[in-house]
């Protein structure tokens, strides 16, 4: 069987024991040298940052979140060993961890090692599509004549230059397609290389919950186990067309990937399909005017991000989250995209006012989607609003101001609420 | 209750009564229709809540009385009996249910008593008056493709239905915009009509009128208060809650000032807008006219996907002007046309342009231009 040692990266013919080091880090299978569709994911990425830049936190917890209110977004594997997990609020996190180390996200050294990654990748495939800071999709099909060797080689390569030159780890799902690589980067984690072959793919998906299908959060799983699907096998006895008729394209989808089968490509920068940015409070919140002014600010951070991808939205939504955690999305289309902080402002604001005044919510954002290049925003102007184009060249003027001197240098006094 | 009647008189009622239920319902009992026997009539009601409708059609009646069954479901089922059966509606009050009974077809329905059926209640009318369908028809038909769809400025969300000073004296008018375009369409003042409160008649009570409508020397009783509205045919009533809010000052956005005309055949004018149009895939394609001595030369210009351009005679005797517009706007407007050639008043590219039918002022449509 077709196996590679993942230290000295030899390739060999079946072994428990790396013929050249003899180290037992070995992936072995019949399809090993075939296969070209790759899922990276690093482990606990942010945690493996600040623990690398401060080797003191080694054998620590570590949790990297914000605030008393917010969310663990990275918990190391010791945290893990303790039940912490990502998403989870920071409160039940140190509930379950008290002497957790907490650390507040540095993004930009995160972007930095995600850059260097990415650089990294470059070197083995341009068919590189990254889903987050950490992880990515790599298509290699086609590149082991020029580099001499097949992509498992060149995959076992990049994790140990990741590990010696960056100091962090990542785990390699190998398979034939984006839906079998994405479980497999999860078979073997941390530090791991697991890989699908062709021939096992059916046998390996049937006992397996359909919630490992990436997508299918909360809402879909249970709306799966109303229809009694909650193995791949049970999937695989559906008709096609009534999987169609009761769950739409993703009826269809389901069909597809209970089969083992996914026919998505793997795309360079896949465009953005909605662009948001949302806040938890450190308190809930129920003056509408405090209310206002953080809805303003998310806007306004929106607006930005928009001018600067150039992209506009057609769609404004606002997002809610009430003390009871119960989440309320509005949405609202707009005839003409926008990019303008004003325009998606006085939509969100809109929305936010068929809300029933004086409750109290400990989240608010705001959002675009349906998105559309900016050269095709805001060209028909609104008869009702003559004021309207007065606030937009108002808002040029202080982008080219913010532009020179610093995001700061002019505020709209509805921000400082 | 027990009534028999002639299918197509069936369906007809049920119809009309299942188009304004709500098809996604938390309240069972407004999934249904309330179904009243009594005389020789049988009487059909259905309500959201915010649109009632109600239609009497003669029946043989060999017991009064009363129930709800689900309105979609009954629909159904007279939908697929056979033209020309003879259909028996019978309450089997001990079981709740309702036999549908045709030749050898049986149907049974859950009820839920008619005690339950929220009816809209009654209200003073300020105004009362007769309006022949017609009428009505042009003034919401020619007005409702420019009724706003942004809930946030739910005064939008209909047409506003006043008394106005036109061209020549007072009119009866309806106006709908959604801030791009604008329509305000005008027909004689009846008589009755002249202390009408200008109200914003909802979206989807505009369609539910329009089924009134089809008839055009049919006469509408119109009665209209501050709250309500209701349009009634011999045989069906319509009543809805009006939208409360206040409808913008339009007239300010209606520019006077206009003097660049441009007349043109608008068939003409509308399929080679709709040809252009063709090479963009966008939502939202722009079209640039291109307006010159008698000339005018329709473009479109999409980077991705390719260009067109395709010129058209005229009458146009100004200065020339380049001047874009959203293309489904301009369909939608020329499209309004019917008897002679569309006349647009142009200012500048950045200004509202006109839009009427020849000489005729009753019709006028506004439309703002996009930047390209």
């Amino acid at each position: 069987m077709p196996s590679l040692c993942r230290d000295c990266l030899t390739e060999f013919e079946t072994g428990p024991r790396c013929p050249a080091c003899g180290r037992p880090r070995i992936v072995a299978h019949d399809e090993l040298w075939d296969l070209s569709i790759a899922h990276m994911d690093c482990d606990a990425f942010y945690a493996s940052v600040e623990k690398r830049d401060n080797p003191e936190l080694a054998d620590k917890p570590v949790i990297i979140g914000g605030g008393r209110r917010g969310v663990v977004s990275t918990a190391c594997y010791v945290a893990r060993i303790r039940g912490v997990r990502s998403a989870m609020p920071m409160f039940k996190a140190l509930k379950l961890c008290p002497e957790a180390v907490i650390i507040k996200p540095r993004m930009q050294v995160y972007a930095e090692v995600s850059r260097a990654i990415r650089a990294m990748m470059e070197d083995l495939t341009p068919s590189i599509e990254p889903l987050s800071l950490d992880e990515a999709f790599l298509d290699l099909t086609g590149t082991a004549r020029l580099h001499g060797h097949p992509p498992a080689v060149m995959l076992a390569r990049l994790v140990k230059r990741m590990h010696t030159e960056l100091g962090v780890t990542g785990s390699i799902g190998l398979s034939h397609n984006k839906f079998l690589a994405k479980i497999a980067s999860d078979l073997d984690k941390p530090n791991g290389f697991a890989v699908i072959g062709k021939t096992e793919t059916q046998d390996f998906l049937r006992p397996k919950p359909v919630r490992m299908i990436w997508g299918v959060g909360g809402a879909g799983q249970e709306a799966l186990e109303r229809a009694g699907i909650r193995t791949f096998e049970d999937l695989l006895r559906w008709d096609r067309r009534d999987l169609h008729h009761r769950f739409g394209s993703m009826g269809e989808r389901l069909w597809h990937l209970a089969r083992g089968e996914d026919t998505r490509r793997v795309t360079r920068d896949a465009a953005p399909k909605s662009i948001s940015n949302e806040t938890t409070f450190a308190d809930d919140i129920d003056d509408p005017e405090l209310l206002d002014g953080h809805l303003w600010r998310m806007c306004e951070k929106v607006a930005d991000r928009a001018k600067a991808k150039g992209l506009a939205g057609r769609v404004v939504t606002l997002k809610l989250k009430q003390a009871d955690f119960k989440l309320l999305t509005r949405r609202q289309s707009l005839p003409d995209a926008t990019q303008y902080a004003d325009r998606i402002y006085r939509m969100a604001r809109g929305l936010f006012d068929r809300e029933p005044q004086g409750r109290a919510y400990r989240l608010i954002g705001a959002g675009i989607s349906d998105l559309v290049p900016g050269s095709m925003a805001d060209r028909v102007p609104d008869m009702l609003d003559p004021q309207a184009e007065t606030r937009a060249r108002a808002e040029r003027a202080t982008d080219t101001i913010r532009a020179r001197f610093g995001e700061d240098a002019i505020l709209k006094g509805r921000s400082l609420r | 209750m027990k009534v028999s009647m002639e299918r197509s008189t069936l369906l007809r009622a049920v119809s009309q009564a299942q188009s304004v239920v709500e098809r996604r319902n938390t309240i069972p009992i407004l999934a249904n229709v309330l179904i009243e026997a009594e005389g020789d009539t049988v009487a059909f009601r259905a309500t959201d809540l915010d649109i009632e409708v109600l239609d009497r059609a003669a029946a043989m009646v060999e017991r009064a009385g009363g129930t709800t069954v689900s309105a979609v479901t009954l629909h159904e089922i007279v939908r697929k009996l056979p033209d020309g059966a003879q259909v028996v509606l019978a309450e089997d009050t001990t079981a709740g249910r309702l036999t549908v009974t045709a030749g050898r077809s049986n149907f049974s329905l859950a009820t839920l008593p008619k005690e339950d059926f929220p009816v809209m209640a009654s209200s003073e009318y300020a105004s009362n008056f007769s309006a022949k369908a017609g009428v009505l028809r042009r003034l919401f038909d020619k007005s409702k493709f420019a009724i706003s769809t942004e809930e946030t400025r739910y005064y939008l969300n209909g047409v506003y239905m006043h008394v106005a000073d036109g061209e020549d004296g007072r009119a009866l008018r309806c106006v709908a915009t959604d801030g791009h375009r604008l329509a305000r369409i005008d027909a004689e003042l009846l008589s009755g009509a002249e202390d009408m409160p200008g109200v914003i008649v909802p979206r989807k009570t505009v369609g539910e009128l329009r089924k009134l409508l089809d008839d055009d020397d049919a006469d509408i009783a119109v009665s209209v208060s501050e709250t309500k509205v209701r349009f009634a045919t011999s045989d069906i009533t319509l009543t809805s809650k009006v939208i409360d809010g206040t409808f913008p000052d339009y007239t300010r956005v209606i520019p006077s000032g206009n003097t660049r005309k441009l007349e043109v055949d608008a068939g003409d004018f509308a399929k080679a807008v709709d040809r252009v149009a063709t090479v963009s895939s966008e939502r939202s394609r722009a079209v640039k006219l291109q307006l010159d001595e008698d000339r005018l030369v329709l473009s479109v210009n999409a980077p991705d996907s390719g260009n067109a351009e395709e010129e058209i005679a005229v009458a146009y005797g100004d200065e020339p002007l380049e001047i874009g517009f959203n293309a489904k706007y301009l369909l939608e407007i020329a499209s309004q046309v019917d008897r002679e050639n569309a006349v647009f008043l142009f200012n500048s590219a950045g200004d509202p342009t006109l839009m009427r039918e020849g000489s005729d002022t009753s019709a006028v449509y506004v439309v703002m231009p996009m930047r390209v």
